[in-house]
């Protein structure tokens, strides 16, 4: 059975898929989560390898890659928790408060 | 046909047998007692390479349903099982399965809730659980616990349903007792099951689905709550053809309400679980005096039989509902008060009395049930007034 959840605001009990489910690909790239974030990940440039360790380990996907190279992190859905710092093993990645100036490059 | 196999085993041992011949996906569990031996046993067997399941070992009762939920919605058949505090910290894990509506089956070895601290048997823990939206069976012995293991499943996956099932065997009674078990030979039971087939799988990647969506206010919460009420009236017919179903295989009779001597009874006791035993074996000794007593066994305690509890109770002089677990403040226990609403719509209405017995494992002796016997009887004969709430053996002031 196919779906048009555009109309699930119409639909009856006897409609919907049983157990709430949502007959598409959930994307919750659409929601802005990363509000509630304390600390943010800042990354040295130059000190980094592209090992992709934090881009593995990263429980939110808030690491981007582009030609197998890190290029940011995606503010908007990163909680700050700080696992990518922790498992770097060169150090290239810090902890810094939400708000702060961020340390330049040496 | 199948070949079967008598063992003297408990009834956790063959709640472990069954599980293992109904082959699930995955199976997370926690032990806690008297569960505990459920899930030691079926660890074994996946340590011996006897079933492909994949254990998952958790740090709490909320984990292991927690990861029940995310490997059924996967697409996983997945079974666990737990008991008394176990059961209570899986409360919103509860009602997530069923309202995701995953066919898990889980036994539960019922036991007293703290406090104080209790290992033994009541069904506090399960009658907790009650609203959660699980089909629940219960087991008086250790071959019913094997049997309605069996059927859980199939009334777990059956398409009309798709719930959650409980099945609840007594703490240390029926689950560390050693038991008379016919167990049938794995093909039979694994012909019986069949393969499960997932609906709305989140590893089927060509049909790409979400589970676990919000629908907040004015979104389709209450049309989804309707529809689980749909699934588990639906359980009722399932439950049954299920049932004849197993009951032409495995040549063991089974009922929703299972009844003794209630052809021409006059008195009963409604019982739940290890205590129908206790319960026929006065009433045999009370019906061989010649006295009209019956016994009523209640096998699925949701969805509950009102029907056939009315059917077979109207027309009844009194009736005593036995309570292994208490609900502060109202007038009974729960079965009391599900007995007393069953009967509302009886053209006759008969005496119910309510009793709450064996909390915390407190011993259920045959005296007791005898004392049972003689108020319905008195109370039959008109000579006594049905008595409030009575605590079935507790030291009280003379």
């Amino acid at each position: 059975m196919k779906w048009d959840i555009s109309q699930m605001g119409s639909w009856t009990y006897k409609q919907f898929p049983p157990g709430a489910v949502i007959p598409e690909a959930g994307n919750s790239d659409d929601y802005v989560t990363g509000g509630w974030r304390s600390e943010r990940p800042w990354r040295n440039d130059e000190k980094c390898t592209q090992c992709l360790l934090c881009w593995i380990v990263c429980p939110d996907s808030s690491i981007r890659v582009a030609d197998e190279k890190v290029t940011t992190f995606d503010l908007e859905h990163c909680k700050g928790c700080g696992i990518c710092a922790q498992v770097c093993p060169v150090d290239a990645i810090d902890m810094v408060p939400e708000g702060c100036d961020l340390p330049e490059v040496k | 046909m199948p070949t079967h196999k008598t063992l003297a085993a408990t009834g956790n041992s063959v709640v472990a047998e069954a599980m293992r011949q109904c082959a699930p996906d995955v199976m997370a569990a926690y032990p806690i007692t008297p569960q505990t031996t459920i899930v030691e046993e079926f660890a074994g067997f996946v340590a011996k390479g006897r079933v492909h399941t994949e254990y998952v070992t958790v740090e709490s009762e909320h984990s292991a349903m927690s990861a029940c939920v995310g490997a059924s919605a996967a697409g996983a058949r997945v079974m666990t099982a737990t008991s008394s505090q176990g059961l209570a910290l899986m409360w919103e894990e509860l009602h997530i399965a069923s309202g995701m509506r995953l066919p898990i089956v889980m036994a539960n070895a019922n036991r007293a809730i703290s406090a104080p601290i209790n290992i033994h048997c009541d069904h506090s823990d399960i009658m907790g659980a009650r609203d959660s939206g699980w089909v629940t069976y219960f087991a008086e012995t250790a071959q019913e616990a094997y049997d309605n293991t069996i059927m859980a499943v199939r009334v777990a996956e059956h398409s009309d349903v798709m719930l959650p099932v409980m099945t609840c065997l007594d703490g240390f009674i029926t689950t560390h007792s050693i038991d008379r078990v016919s167990v049938m030979d794995d093909e039979s039971v694994a012909g019986f099951v069949g393969s499960y087939k997932p609906k709305n799988a989140l590893l089927d990647t060509d049909a790409p689905v979400l589970h676990g969506a919000f629908a907040g206010l004015g979104g389709p919460y209450f049309e989804f709550k309707k529809q689980q009420r749909v699934a588990i009236e639906n359980a009722r017919a399932v439950i049954k053809s299920v049932g004849e179903e197993y009951s032409a295989l495995s040549g063991r009779p089974f009922d929703v309400v299972e009844t003794w001597g209630m052809e021409d009874a006059e008195t009963a006791i409604v019982v739940i679980g290890s205590t129908a035993g206790n319960a026929r074996h006065v009433a045999r000794d009370l019906r061989a005096k010649g006295q009209k007593v019956g016994i009523v066994k209640i096998r699925v305690w949701r969805p509950f039989p009102y029907a056939e509890l009315a059917s077979v109770l109207k027309g009844l002089k009194a009736v005593a509902v036995l309570d292994r677990a208490e609900s502060f403040g109202a007038e009974g226990g729960p079965l009391y008060l599900e007995v007393r609403s069953a009967l509302y719509d009886a053209e006759t209405r008969v005496p119910v009395v309510g009793y709450i017995y064996g909390l915390g494992g407190a011993d259920v002796k045959l005296e007791l049930m005898e004392k049972v016997y003689s108020d319905l009887s008195d109370i039959a004969a008109g000579t006594a007034a049905p008595a409030g709430l009575v605590y079935l053996g507790a030291r009280e002031e003379a």
